[in-house]
């Protein structure tokens, strides 16, 4: 089949690999209809995550059409159209029954790796270095999908594909966000970084009864999508002094829910032989800002995806300021299918946010549109079935 | 790969409760009182002490360790499943064909085991990795 792989620092090519095959008894093989870039490619597309090989196939958003199931898969058959989970849980550990599939214990297929980073294994995901435990990704013809009856879920009909698209993770993210950061009617709620999570976690702030969500970026074009698209009001980017503008917003209080949805500041270079040897920190400063802006006894939540170490974290801001720090690699089981009933019903709209649509021949292109925010790109769709162009 | 600060600290959290009071179910260690030499590794399994070492039977694959390996239950802190434990005797040695795979890691093999044993009691299955197009006769 053809899939698109990363090739090298900067650099992704579409390859013939082998097609997958059911591994587990909970294995589903899903043909892919359409998949997405996301924030959370960038650094890996940059060749800034340790364990990324050459020929890793991309991509953790994607649905399509179950088209084989193993002996165990219960709740899909053959034709169904599902939405998939970027991250892969298990549904039986304690995690997983206790409400936290993203915490699963058996969703990986490394765990030493994590292990090692973290101190303890965290589940695998679609198009993650598969040495270090993640699985092939989505954006290719066919898909392996391990645990299927906990991972992938059934779109209604009335939900399009651009919009189901969505439920594999940025709406689950900014869902999860305004759930971790206790989003409660009356609350104020202020999200860093525009693109399609920021803007989710915003509308899922506004639906969970936030009184004010304010968004805030760098990109003017990208405040502006979110003005027209969600009840969020935007800072001007130019503004000198954001956390003050928030304080004087916030009657002096500060945001009771502050959510970084940035990432790693993405200055588009690879990283050097040096920062990997030395493992040199990432900077945030939209966590930095977050931390500073929160009112005390908030919540910050860091849904940005750092590849390990950062510096210059506002460590003493938690004491002094009684904050609550909170983050997760969202797991759709708890929220997918009732953002797809948001979805059906014309809660949850997303269809803005996939900007471009490409066949997956032109996977380089849309991921430097993506990469370098070129034309309005917010997100880049792939569709394996498009024909590629010329 | 091997992170020997994390071992190390298992290792110590392994003695430190083993020598504590929360240690109640040993079906599988006919000296239960014995001193623990030290080398345990442990996961959680979310299943009942019965379901983990049924009829004090080891799981699969630790029962393919051979008594080599040690192995013992206890139930874990507020509704959590089991801790299942395992270490290489001292002085033992793995036989045949996992001596070979231990190489000169043999705790790994039992840390692999022991997950493995865990996946299987709690999804009925070991989760399998793709094969590579050489083992499925593709390559070239
Ligand atoms: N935790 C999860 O479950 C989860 C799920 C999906 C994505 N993510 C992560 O969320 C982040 C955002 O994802 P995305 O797909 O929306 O990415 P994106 O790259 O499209 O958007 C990031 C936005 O942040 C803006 N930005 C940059 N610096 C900023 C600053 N200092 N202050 C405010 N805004 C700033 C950029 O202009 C951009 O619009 C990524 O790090 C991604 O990995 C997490
Ligand atoms: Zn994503
Ligand atoms: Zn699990």
């Amino acid at each position: 089949m053809r899939a698109l792989c990363w090739t090298g620092a900067g650099r992704v090519a579409v390859r013939q690999v082998p097609d997958p095959e059911l591994r587990n008894g909970h294995d589903a093989i899903v043909r892919v209809r359409l998949s997405a870039t996301c924030g959370g490619d960038l650094p890996l597309l940059a060749g800034r995550a340790p364990y990324l090989a050459d020929g890793d196939v991309l991509g953790h958003e994607f649905l399509g059409e179950v088209v084989a199931v193993g002996p165990q898969v219960h709740r899909h058959r053959v034709g169904d159209r599902v939405v998939v989970s970027s991250t892969v849980a298990c549904g039986s550990c304690w995690q997983c029954r206790s409400g936290a599939p993203w915490c699963c214990d058996n969703g990986n297929l490394v765990p030493e790796a994590s292990e090692l980073a973290y101190g303890q294994a965290v589940p695998g995901a679609f198009g993650r270095p598969t040495a270090a435990g993640g699985f092939a990704g989505g954006h290719a013809e066919y898909v392996r999908v391990p645990y299927a009856d906990v991972g992938a879920f059934g779109i209604p009909d009335e939900v399009s594909d651009e919009r189901a698209l969505f439920a594999a993770d940025a709406a689950p993210a900014g869902w999860l966000a305004a759930e971790l950061g206790g989003v409660h009617p009356g609350a104020v709620v202020a999200v860093w970084g525009a693109g399609a999570v920021g803007q989710l976690t915003a509308r899922a702030a506004s639906l969970l009864g936030a009184d004010r969500v304010i968004i805030m970026d760098p990109r003017e074009d990208r405040l502006r999508m979110a003005r027209r698209h969600t009840d969020a009001e935007t800072v001007d980017p130019r503004h000198p002094d954001i956390p003050a503008e928030l304080r004087e917003r916030t009657g002096g209080r500060g945001p009771d829910i502050c959510v970084e949805a940035v990432g790693p500041a993405w200055d588009g270079r690879p990283r050097s032989l040096a920062e990997r040897l030395t493992g040199a920190a990432e900077r945030p400063p939209a966590v930095h800002e977050a931390m500073h802006s929160c009112r005390k006894g908030g919540t910050v939540v860091v849904l940005g995806e750092f590849t390990g170490q950062v510096d210059a974290f506002p460590l003493g801001a938690v004491g002094a300021k009684g904050l609550r720090v909170r983050g997760a690699r969202q797991h759709g089981a708890g929220q997918v299918p009732t953002l797809l009933e948001r979805m059906a019903r014309d809660e949850l709209r997303t269809e803005h946010l996939a900007t471009h649509r490409l066949p997956l021949e032109e996977g380089a292109r849309g991921y430097a549109l993506f990469r370098d925010r070129r034309d309005g790109c917010v997100r880049a769709l792939f569709s394996p079935d498009l024909p590629p162009a010329g | 790969m091997r992170h020997r600060t994390r071992r190390a600290g298992t290792a110590a959290g392994m003695l430190a409760r083993l020598a504590g009071a929360r240690r109640r179910f040993h079906p599988a260690d006919p000296r239960p009182d014995a001193p623990p030499a030290g080398g345990w590794e442990v996961v959680t399994v979310n299943r009942p002490p019965n379901e983990v070492l049924p009829g004090g039977r080891r799981p699969e694959p630790l029962r393919r360790l051979g008594h080599a390996v040690q192995v013992d239950v206890w139930p874990a802190p507020a509704g959590r499943g089991t801790e299942l434990a395992a270490r290489i005797r001292p002085g033992a040695a793995l036989p045949g064909l996992a001596a070979h795979v231990a190489g000169d890691d043999p705790d790994r093999v039992v840390r692999t085991a022991l997950r493995q044993a865990k996946q299987l009691a709690e999804t009925g299955e070991v989760l399998n990795a793709d094969r590579s197009p050489i083992d499925r006769g593709l390559a070239g």
